[in-house]
């Protein structure tokens, strides 16, 4: 069966095929687009399940992973291999991803085919076709998209890791830029390719760090992670010379790598780009940041473990910065998501938030519980995403169908009710003010979303968030980072809090619009898949049930940690485990619950049509803090921007009109005026002495000025012809004689 | 074969000049077209059989033509090809092709001469790669400045006169200084032969400190010539100006191929000529290169003019052949104990790949600057003009034409999986290895350079809706008029397509190029390991 397993290098290739299939030839049908971009994600699936299954399977596999090479990159004498691996983490990866990109897939064919959202007047084609007039296009890049996905998870070097790293975020770019007819989507497009590309230029250092000084000289992961190696570069010192730092080499190239992770998973302080990423199609929010490109930064640390856990021997700081940098977002992130009214924007805060939490875990040096965390929160969110998808096209059809009577497709003008927790837009099918009581117009799509919601909170025992947070609860207390542990507690509690307030405010209580009072259920390319991942954010957590859990635990084995923790083995890592402890245990049911009960209590029936949120109320100035993302997006705006464009111009200025240029002319002038100062001696003063002097400085002068009337042209002209015809009579005797 | 190995080079090299003499006594201007684009197939097809009889397990120079030429000089006709020049030749063919391709769909005035000045242009920078002697070395080089100085001169734009004057006095004054070094280096050695002079390692038999003065002397002759060509900051002001007014085709070739014949001029004589004195002096290569990189990409952010910004792009991306050339260079010296620092086979292959970096991206550079050439070409043939705040909307009026921009774009700012990566990779991780301050310095650029791309760029031209009244006078490529922007034709599509392509397979297997500038580099860091 090992054979099989060597078709992983394949399962990048069908959503490739199908891109550029796309793009090529088919992109004029829109139908066979979209039906090419889901069997290529189908083909993927039916590579990757099985494979996935059979690492499942297989005992011990991690004692054994698969490696594969496909072919080298010359590197002086010695040679880059660039490849594929199999390894227990990475089929977890393939499981979970291929099949959220064929749900995302077929549930975009839905959801695209209805361009209401589209203003009419800017896409005339699009409400005649009801269709997005770029539906091919779509197709076509989120083809690219999952290709990026599954190259970076069998990827077997870091090198690859990165190609496949950036291919995401070039299509993170050209999807949030979709619709690039508005400024707001290409402000953010822009945005999102900037901050993750600070984030890649620093994590780019710090792989070449890597590459330098590891011992082979490479950047395959089986090579780097061995416990030589790794052993090599956490004993090797280096100095930095404007710092002044001595540090392991080990660390500088963890804490530069970390930054890759900030800014593809959004930690703070470069999370600003994730939340405006909802500028782009539903599907594609449900693609980054669930199923693919946020999860890619955690996944980064997942893989690069060995190196974080061997540097944080060394160095305990590296760790404890990656811990609090991951506890912090967390925390940070869920207070903002409480003052949101988009309902995507919650979600994207409540994205940045967990995978701080993932993070966090990195930092406690617990492996499995990140990687676990990370693969439910995939589900669950992706879920959430496509679920709020549903909802907005659910009430912008109602918008629609209350005005059926009235302008038409979407041209809908703004109409602006000023209020004290934000303006809004009375017909923003984005807003949740507009929404409530949707549980009954849409069951599936509510049912489904409230099961995700619970999971995103950690509903005890039949949730796979429950499972998941839970470990890293127990692990950040056990193995001794309480103010970590606090500090995930707390959002934790706050998690469930907006998560209640976000499904009281859509789903509870009375429409608030005549968008919500008319919002039909959605069309079954959409409902199919949610319906399809929500087993999974319920089922996915009894995986992961840790044998030391009280009652239930041990019933089931614990599979994850099982599968996991033969490969950690086989890296020669001896990872702690916490000892079992009801207080973690205890701190997670109570602010799972506690956080769902007050937002039942204050959301529970919803809210009234022009009642302002009650925690407004409560907070004040602080709610207003949360509500503007802390200001970091204008503080940015404020200090970084301009002072690289007041740089560029200076520069510019400096190059073209004030410093470089401007000698290079003064010279040629001067040369200039030379030759006619020289000139000008030469007539006036005919001497026989100097007359060879002046003729030569006569000579020079005139050919300066003539080369602005052409006569130079003849000349050179006139020699370079002559030159070639020499050449070729001096050659063409000797090519014949030797023929 | 044999016979067909023998005399490749020279067929590939004097082929132009047959061509330019057909045109000469062509005058109809159809076949002037047609036979310009048929005649330059023959050194396309020829350079590909190059690539592929290039024996890359033997190395070395191959299809090596030595003749006696000008006896009294000691100067020979001597031509070769190696893991360097094989790649380059076809990058030279390959560009001319299309060039020509696309010239005959866009050049309407004075066509005779334009073509016959291409022929020669291409004539000129072939033979710049395949010289082996100095003296034929110095005579190709200056030649190709006349072709490009007409071109811009007859052919470019409204300040064509200064750009085109600019040009060839910049570039003159470099001659004159390499000239000098060539003189000095024949007076150490006695021989015009390129690798027979870096074989004999000129000056190195004399007194340290002489040694020192003597062939720092030259090294900087050569300097001078080859970095007010690549050009090297501060050297590069007349970049700007040449391209911003050349004819399209003509950009195309200044950026593609002709800028590299400063950096080839590194390679081929300054670095295995002058081993320890490149290492002596390699900081100030790593110095001036880091600085373009980062500094072209800031000047590129306030650019105005579509062209123009394109141009200072390749200011930056130049500084990446400079640091990675840099780089090698600082590794050929000696450690304290004298012995060669090349024997750590580390560092062998850091300063291997510091200058496969290098290679790679003069290769790339090539394709993708030349692609960007090239549709700045496409929009100027409709709009008439290149300031960036005219246009808007494009990406749903000409998708065809954003597609292209975009690869060729995102190529440029080096995203992974396109061509552009791997030569900053390699350029970098040598560079890391062996100058790691200015390597992290030049890590700026490449951040710089995406918000050029995507926010001068890509915004302004693609994003948002089409205003006519921004720009009321459009035309179609061949002139007529037009009531918005139309897509890309099938010559101009045509034309880029091989580019593209290119963009793609380099971007996952560059070993395709790499394998001949590795056997190079190898090669030549071999030799100098073993002076010592």
């Amino acid at each position: 069966m090992d054979g099989f397993l060597n078709l992983a290098w394949f399962v990048p290739v069908p959503p490739f095929l199908a891109f550029l299939a796309i793009i090529l030839f088919l992109n004029p049908n829109k139908v066979v687009s979209s039906l090419t971009a889901i069997t290529g994600a189908v083909l993927s699936l039916l590579i990757a399940w099985p494979i996935a299954f059979n690492v499942f399977m297989t005992p011990n596999f991690g004692e054994h992973p698969v490696f594969g090479a496909l072919y080298t990159i010359p590197t002086g004498k010695s040679n880059f291999i660039i490849g594929y691996q199999v390894d227990p983490a990475n089929a977890l990866m393939l499981f979970m991803a291929s099949f959220l990109i064929l749900m995302i897939f077929i549930y975009s064919n839905g959801y695209m085919t209805f361009p209401g959202h589209l203003d009419a007047k800017m896409y005339p084609r699009a409400a005649d076709e009801n269709m997005d007039p770029r539906y091919s296009r779509f197709m076509a890049y989120i083809s690219l998209f999952a290709t990026g996905m599954f190259g970076l998870i069998v990827s077997n070097s870091l090198i690859t890791f990165f190609v496949f790293w950036e291919v995401m975020g070039l299509c993170s770019y050209l999807l949030i830029g979709f619709w690039y007819e508005k400024k707001s989507a290409q402000a953010a497009s822009i945005k999102a390719f900037m901050t993750t590309r600070v984030g890649d230029a620093i994590m780019l250092i710090g792989m070449l760090l890597l590459y330098v000084y590891s011992v082979p000289s490479t950047l395959e992961f089986r090579e780097i992670l061995s416990s030589g190696n790794l052993e090599h570069l956490a004993t090797t010192v280096v100095h930095i010379p404007l710092l002044g730092l001595d540090l392991p080499i080990a660390t500088l190239t963890a804490f530069l790598i970390f930054f890759g992770t900030v800014g593809k998973s959004a930690q703070f302080p470069l999370h600003v780009w994730l939340p405006d990423a909802m500028e782009g199609p539903t599907p594609v929010s449900a693609m980054i940041h669930a199923a693919t490109m946020v999860s890619a930064g955690v996944f980064l640390l997942v893989r690069m473990f060995p190196l974080y856990f061997v540097a944080g021997e060394v160095s305990p700081g590296l760790m404890t910065f990656v811990g609090y940098t991951g506890a912090f977002t967390a925390l940070f992130a869920s207070t903002i998501a409480l003052a949101q009214w988009d309902i995507k924007r919650v979600l994207a805060y409540s994205t940045i938030s967990q995978l701080g939490y993932m993070v966090a875990a990195i930092g406690v040096g617990a492996y499995v519980p990140a990687l676990f965390h990370l693969i439910t929160h995939a589900f669950f969110k992706a879920l959430l995403f496509l679920g709020s998808g549903s909802v907005i096209h659910g009430v912008e059809h109602g918008f629609h169908h209350a005005h059926a009577h009235g302008d038409g497709h979407g041209s809908h003008h703004a109409e602006i009710e000023e209020r004290i927790d934000g303006n809004l837009d009375l017909h923003d099918p984005q807003d949740m003010r507009n929404m409530g009581g949707l549980l009954s117009r849409m069951p599936l799509t509510g049912w489904t979303f409230i099961i995700g919601g619970m999971a995103l909170s950690g509903f005890p025992l039949i949730t796979a968030g429950f499972w998941s947070k839970d470990e890293i609860l127990a692990y950040s207390w056990g193995l001794g980072r309480p103010g970590i542990f606090w500090m995930l507690a707390i959002a934790a509690f706050l998690t469930a809090f907006y998560t209640m307030r976000q499904i009281g405010l859509t789903f509870l209580g009375s429409p608030r619009s005549e968008g919500a009072e008319h919002a039909p259920e959605s069309v079954w390319q959409m409902t199919v898949p949610l319906m399809l991942i929500a087993p999974f954010a319920i089922g996915l957590g009894w995986f992961g049930i840790p044998a030391s859990f009280p009652l239930i635990g041990g019933l089931v084995p614990n599979f994850i940690e099982n599968l996991q923790e033969p490969y950690l083995e086989y890296l020669q890592l001896h990872v702690a485990h916490p000892e079992a402890s009801f207080l973690p245990l205890l701190v997670g049911l109570v602010v799972a619950l506690g956080g769902l009960t007050v937002g039942w209590l204050v959301y529970g029936k919803g809210i009234g049509e022009h009642q302002v949120d009650p925690v407004r109320k409560w907070l004040g100035p602080v709610w207003v803090l949360f509500h503007n993302k802390y200001y970091v997006d204008e503080l940015y705006q404020a200090t970084i921007i301009p002072f690289s464009l007041a740089l560029a111009r200076f520069l510019a200025l400096f190059d073209d009109k004030w410093v470089l240029d401007p000698i290079v002319d003064f010279v040629g002038r001067l040369g200039v005026w030379l030759a006619g100062v020289l000139a000008a001696v030469d007539r006036l003063v005919v001497d026989g002495v100097v007359n060879g002097v002046g003729n030569v400085s006569d000579r020079f002068g005139g050919l300066l000025r003539r080369t602005q009337n052409g006569n130079i042209q003849v000349y050179l002209l006139a020699l370079v012809i002559f030159i070639t015809i020499w050449l070729l009579l001096e050659t063409l005797p000797l090519i014949l004689t030797l023929v | 074969m044999e016979f067909l190995n023998s005399w490749v080079l020279p067929i590939i090299l004097f082929w132009p000049a047959v061509a330019a003499l057909l045109i000469f006594i062509t005058n109809d201007e159809r076949m002037i077209k047609w036979g310009s684009i048929l005649a330059s197939l023959l050194p396309l097809g020829l350079s590909i059989y190059l690539l592929a009889a290039y024996d890359q397990g033997v190395g070395g120079m191959q299809f090596v033509v030595d003749i006696p030429w000008i006896e009294p000089l000691n100067a020979s006709f001597a031509l070769g090809a190696d893991g360097l020049s094989v790649p380059l030749i076809f990058l030279t063919t390959l560009l001319s092709t299309l060039s020509i391709y696309y010239s005959a769909g866009t050049i309407r005035y004075r066509v005779k001469e334009y073509f016959l000045m291409f022929q020669l242009l291409e004539l000129s920078m072939l033979g710049v790669f395949m010289a082996l002697d100095y003296v034929l070395f110095y005579v190709f080089w200056e030649i190709s400045l006349v072709p490009m100085y007409l071109l811009i001169g007859i052919w470019g734009g409204k300040n064509r006169g200064y750009a085109s004057i600019k040009f060839f006095i910049y570039t003159l004054v470099g001659s004159v200084a390499m000239l000098l070094a060539i003189l000095g280096t024949y007076y150490a050695t006695g021989t015009f032969n390129i690798l027979d002079a870096a074989a004999a390692k000129p000056f190195m038999n004399l007194p340290a400190d002489q040694a020192l003065l003597l062939s720092s002397l030259a090294f900087w002759g050569f300097f001078l010539g080859f970095a007010f060509k690549v050009p090297s900051f501060p050297f590069h002001t007349w970049l700007p100006d040449a391209h911003t007014e050349a004819p399209t085709a003509g950009s195309v070739i200044l950026a593609g191929v002709l800028l590299k014949l400063g950096a080839y001029g590194f390679l081929r004589i300054i670095l295995p000529t002058f081993p320890s004195t490149s290492a002596y002096w390699s900081m100030w290569i790593v110095a001036l290169g880091a600085i373009a990189i980062v500094y072209g990409a800031f000047v590129c952010i306030a650019q105005t003019d579509l062209k123009r910004l394109i141009a200072y792009s390749s200011v930056s991306h130049m500084g990446y052949v400079m640091l990675g050339i840099g780089a090698a260079a600082s590794a050929m010296g000696r450690n304290p104990d004298g012995t060669s620092m090349l024997n750590d086979p580390a560092v062998f292959d850091s300063a291997a790949m510091a200058i496969n970096g290098a290679l790679l991206q003069m290769f790339m550079h090539g394709i993708i600057t030349g692609a960007l050439f090239l549709l700045v070409g496409v929009i100027y043939e409709r709009a008439h003009t290149r300031a960036l705040d005219k246009f808007g909307g494009l990406g749903t009026l000409t998708p065809y034409y954003y597609g292209f921009f975009l690869v060729a774009g995102f190529a440029s700012l080096g995203l992974p999986g396109l061509a552009g990566f791997w030569a900053e990779f390699f350029t970098f991780r040598g560079a890391f290895a062996l100058v790691p301050l200015w390597a992290a310095f030049g890590v700026i650029g490449i951040v710089m350079t995406a918000v050029y791309i995507l926010w001068r760029i890509m915004q302004s031209l693609f994003f948002g809706e089409y205003d006519s009244t921004k720009l009321d006078h459009w035309t179609t490529v061949t002139g007529e008029h037009a009531d918005g922007p139309t897509d890309m034709v099938a010559f101009e599509k045509l034309t880029l397509w091989p580019l593209i392509i290119g963009m793609f397979v380099l971007g996952f297997f560059p070993m395709l190029v790499l394998n001949y500038f590795n056997s190079f580099s190898v090669g030549m860091l071999e030799s100098i390991r073993t002076l010592f």
